[in-house]
Parts: C-alpha cells; structure tokens; sequence
C-alpha cells in the first residue's frame, strides 16, 4: 500500500454508464455519477433500488456488465488500484471477522500488511476505537458488541486505512435515533479531519440530509436527481417527492357500536 | 462436482503461488494444525484400532484354520499401512474437519466478513486457503502415522485375546516385521498427503462459493464431504496403481 504524504486528500469518483443484471434481471439500467474529491455523497432511494449493488461496484467488489467506474481517472478494475488509492467499504452489517477480537479486527489491514510493529498497532487501535467513541472493547469478540458498535468498530477498522475514499452501506440501519445520529456525526468529523470522499448509501431522509453535501436519488436501477439538499427537496419529480415526505398516516378509529 | 473441477485446479495452482508467504502466515497454520490434531486424535486412535482389530477378526480364524497364522500380523500390517490407514482417516478428516473448513469459509462469505478482506487488499487465498492447506497436508499425515501404529497394535491385541486366533504379540509383529517393509509406510503416508490436498482445497473451495444464508452453508458442507470422499477413492485407486509400479 502507497502511504505517502502526496496520497492523503480525497478521490474523485466517475461512474459512467454502468449497467448490471442478475439472473437476467437489469438492476443498474446505465448509471452516470460524478463525485467530486473530498465531498459527502449520499444515495438515497427504497428499498432494492441498486444502491447497494452500486456500491459495491465502486469499491471494486462486483465486476460492471458495462460502462467503468474511474478513481482519479483510473478504472477501479485496473490491478495496481487497491495499492494506489485506499478504499473502505463500510458494510451494512459492519462485516467484523467473527473469529478475531475487536482489536484484531481493527488493527487487521496494518497486521496482515506488516505496516508497524505489533506495539504501533496496538496504539493505533485503541486511538481508532477511541475517536469512534469505543473504549475497553479491544478484547471483545464482535459478537459481543450491539449492532451500533459493531458498527462504529467498522468505521475504525476503515479508518485504520487512512482512507482517501469510504463508503457507507445503510450506516444507520437498525440504530435507534441517537445511535444515528452519533454515526452521523462521526461521517461529518471525519471529512473534516482527512478530508476523505465519502459516498453513504442510505434511505435515512435525516443522515441524508443532514451530512450531504449533494444527494443523488436512485429508483430502480436508475438516477432520478442529483443535487445539494436544497435542490433534491425543491425538486419537482414525484417520485422523489413521494420518497422524501412519505409518512405513516393513522386511519381515525372508527367508532364501535 | 466435476463442473467446478477447473476452479478447484485453478483455486490449488493459486494457494501454491501463494506458498512463499506461508512462513507469513504460520502462526494460523499453528493454530488449524492444532485444530486438526486435537479434534481427530482420539477418534483416528479409536477408528484405526478397531480396524486393525476387527482385521485380524475377520482374517485370523481363516488364516489359523489353514495353519497359516503366521501370515496374519503381515496381512493385518500390510492392509493397515498401505490402504486402510490413509483412506479411513482420510474420510475422517474430511467428515471432520473439511466440513468445518467449509462452513466456517462459507459463513466468512455468507456476512461478508470475505468482501471485507477484500476491500482491505488481503487475498482471501492467502489469509484462508494457504494455511488450512499447509495445516492439513502435515497434520493428516501425521495422524495417518498414529493410525498406522495403533492399527497394528489393535489387530496384534486381538490376534493374542481372540480364542480362535490365539497368535501372540511376538507372533504377530514377528510376521508383520517380515512382510511390511518401511516403504510400504511411506507408501500410505504419501496418499494421505495426496489425500490432504484434496480434502484441503475442495473443502475451502466449496466455502468460498457459498451463496445464500444458512440453508448455502448446509449446502457447501454436504458438498465437501461427498466431493472429497468421491475424490478420494477415485485417487486412491490411481495412487495405488502408480504405486504398484514404483518398486
């Protein structure tokens, strides 16, 4: 992995004409994005939409049926990528290592690529826990952990990487509102501190726009709107209007006779 | 099975390109030989003594009936050395531990925790299959070694308690000494390397083509079991005939 001092400021990502299917299902129908370096992209869109699937071709992690995804101008499928730029992938489920502890877990990129010493790891590690707000967990098993803190213990082990992108898949799902927004707030501090892009995938109206510097609404494998918050709100398609002011409404009791 | 062998070739040429890392990796190579040895050594000490044992039932009362008893330790060494030794654990170990292998891959797979390593650049190959691999191709030679012993060492018991064999201990190993010879040892030892490798590589591939949730899982560890035992016996029988003409 490059570490050098050159390599610390946010990537830009463009995804071009992307397209994927799955059992001849079409879940991505030509997907255009333009990420600028250093800014909080959200996407936003229901349930089954491709978020997810776009995420992980971001990272890497699906190859696309067609179209490109480039980092700085360079396809994410090109070899020497993974040791050009840092990439994390938050995962919605956190995705720890079932069978290390929390700290194995966080320090696991620095100790499978013998970057420091174990003693250097260790101080890492507890550093990383502690600016997610986890302390006294390095020698918990994940399953141990509540699903928030799994979560957060996500979070260090991306920022162990030092990343220059990171992605967030559903970050606050199955969290209670101040688990949420503690998330929220940690997404916010860490652009501030490195400057990292992020792209957080999501269907929370409040993360969305309370941490976005643009959104980018999907429906259906397809890119409705793409804006500020202000202009995805002021935005005049009904899709995204029935999406972002959907609400549950109670019937009035009928009355018994 | 036979539609995935590609992969499984492809996946075992990868895990060999990846050996100069093993010393990387030894102290999880440690710790699945650890693994291997402590879940199997009791029951490969129990399997392979009564085999001898019930060897020497089977084949004692004939042998002493014709008067020809002093054939007995060879024939019961001879057949535990170079067959049953190194098949029977072989089927253990693949019931054992490869099915392990495959449902503790195929659950990393299932959560994520493989796309995980991924996105951190660690090769799944290297960080999983390398040191399951290495572990498995010494541990169940190993094992294979003890089975070897205390199979003679359960016909040997037999021979002498059985009332229709009646063959003492220095009977037995005197016969079993003129008969079986080191290479006959090396013999077995070296198909249950070959055996190893095949219970190895196809128990971590069925892992890492887990698709689904828990019923996935079922699936792949049903698959590794019957696809290493069916690989097995068909190696087996090729080994045995390259064998037969090594002299």
């Amino acid at each position: 992995m490059n570490n050098s001092a050159n390599n610390h400021s946010g990537v830009g990502v463009q995804v071009r004409g992307l397209r994927k299917s799955f059992d001849g299902q079409e879940v991505l129908k030509g997907i255009d994005l333009e990420i600028r370096p250093g800014e909080i992209f959200v996407i936003m869109g229901p349930s089954g939409s491709g978020k997810s699937v776009l995420l992980k071709h971001i990272i890497g992690l699906d190859p696309p049926d067609a179209g490109e995804i480039l980092i700085n101008g360079e396809s994410i499928q090109t070899p020497e990528i993974a040791s050009k730029y840092r990439l994390a992938l938050v995962f919605q489920s956190g995705a720890l290592l079932n069978s290390l502890t929390v700290g194995e877990n966080v320090g696991l990129y620095l100790t499978e690529h013998r970057l420091k010493s174990p003693d250097e790891i260790k101080k890492i590690v507890a550093e990383k826990l502690e600016a997610v707000g986890l302390k006294d967990v390095t020698d918990k098993m994940p399953n141990e952990l509540s699903g928030g803190m799994k979560k957060r213990v996500a979070i260090a082990r991306a920022l162990v990487i030092e990343p220059q992108l990171i992605l967030y898949d559903e970050p606050t799902s199955e969290l209670d509102p101040l688990s949420a927004v503690v998330i929220g707030e940690e997404i916010l501090e860490l652009q501030k501190q490195i400057h990292v892009t992020s792209i957080v995938v999501s269907h929370d109206r409040d993360l969305a726009f309370g941490v976005a510097d643009r959104i980018a609404v999907i429906n259906e494998g397809r890119i409705v709107v793409v804006g500020t918050p202000g202009e995805v709100k002021n935005s005049g398609d009904p899709l995204v209007q029935k999406f972002l002011n959907a609400d549950f409404k109670r019937e009035p009791q009928s009355k018994k006779l | 099975m036979f539609e995935n062998i590609g992969e499984i070739i492809l996946l075992f040429w990868r895990t060999l390109l990846a050996l100069p890392l093993a010393w990387r990796q030894r102290q999880k190579i440690f710790d699945q030989f650890f693994e291997i040895g402590n879940a199997s050594l009791l029951m490969v000490c129990i399997l392979s003594f009564f085999i001898g044992g019930v060897l020497s039932l089977q084949t004692g009362p004939l042998l002493t009936e014709k008067s020809l008893g002093s054939y007995l330790g060879g024939i019961v060494g001879y057949s535990v050395c170079r067959e049953l030794a190194p098949i029977m654990m072989s089927i253990l170990i693949a019931g054992r531990i490869g099915s392990a292998m495959a449902a503790e891959i195929g659950s990393m797979r299932v959560y994520q925790e493989i796309d995980a390593l991924r996105t951190m650049n660690i090769n799944p190959i290297h960080y999983l299959v390398l040191p399951r691999l290495i572990a498995m191709a010494v541990a169940l030679p190993m094992l294979v070694v003890i089975a070897i012993l205390v199979g003679w060492f359960g016909g040997a018991v037999v021979a002498e308690g059985n009332n229709h064999i009646s063959i003492s201990f220095q009977a037995f190993y005197s016969s079993l000494r003129q008969f079986v010879e080191p290479k006959d040892v090396a013999n077995g030892v070296f198909k249950s390397f070959c055996f190893a490798l095949i219970i190895g590589v196809v128990s971590c591939h069925q892992g890492l083509m887990t698709i689904g949730g828990p019923r996935g899982i079922g699936r792949s560890v049903t698959k590794a079991v019957v696809n290493s035992i069916v690989l097995i016996v068909i190696f087996d029988y090729i080994l045995t005939r390259v064998l037969l003409l090594v002299k």
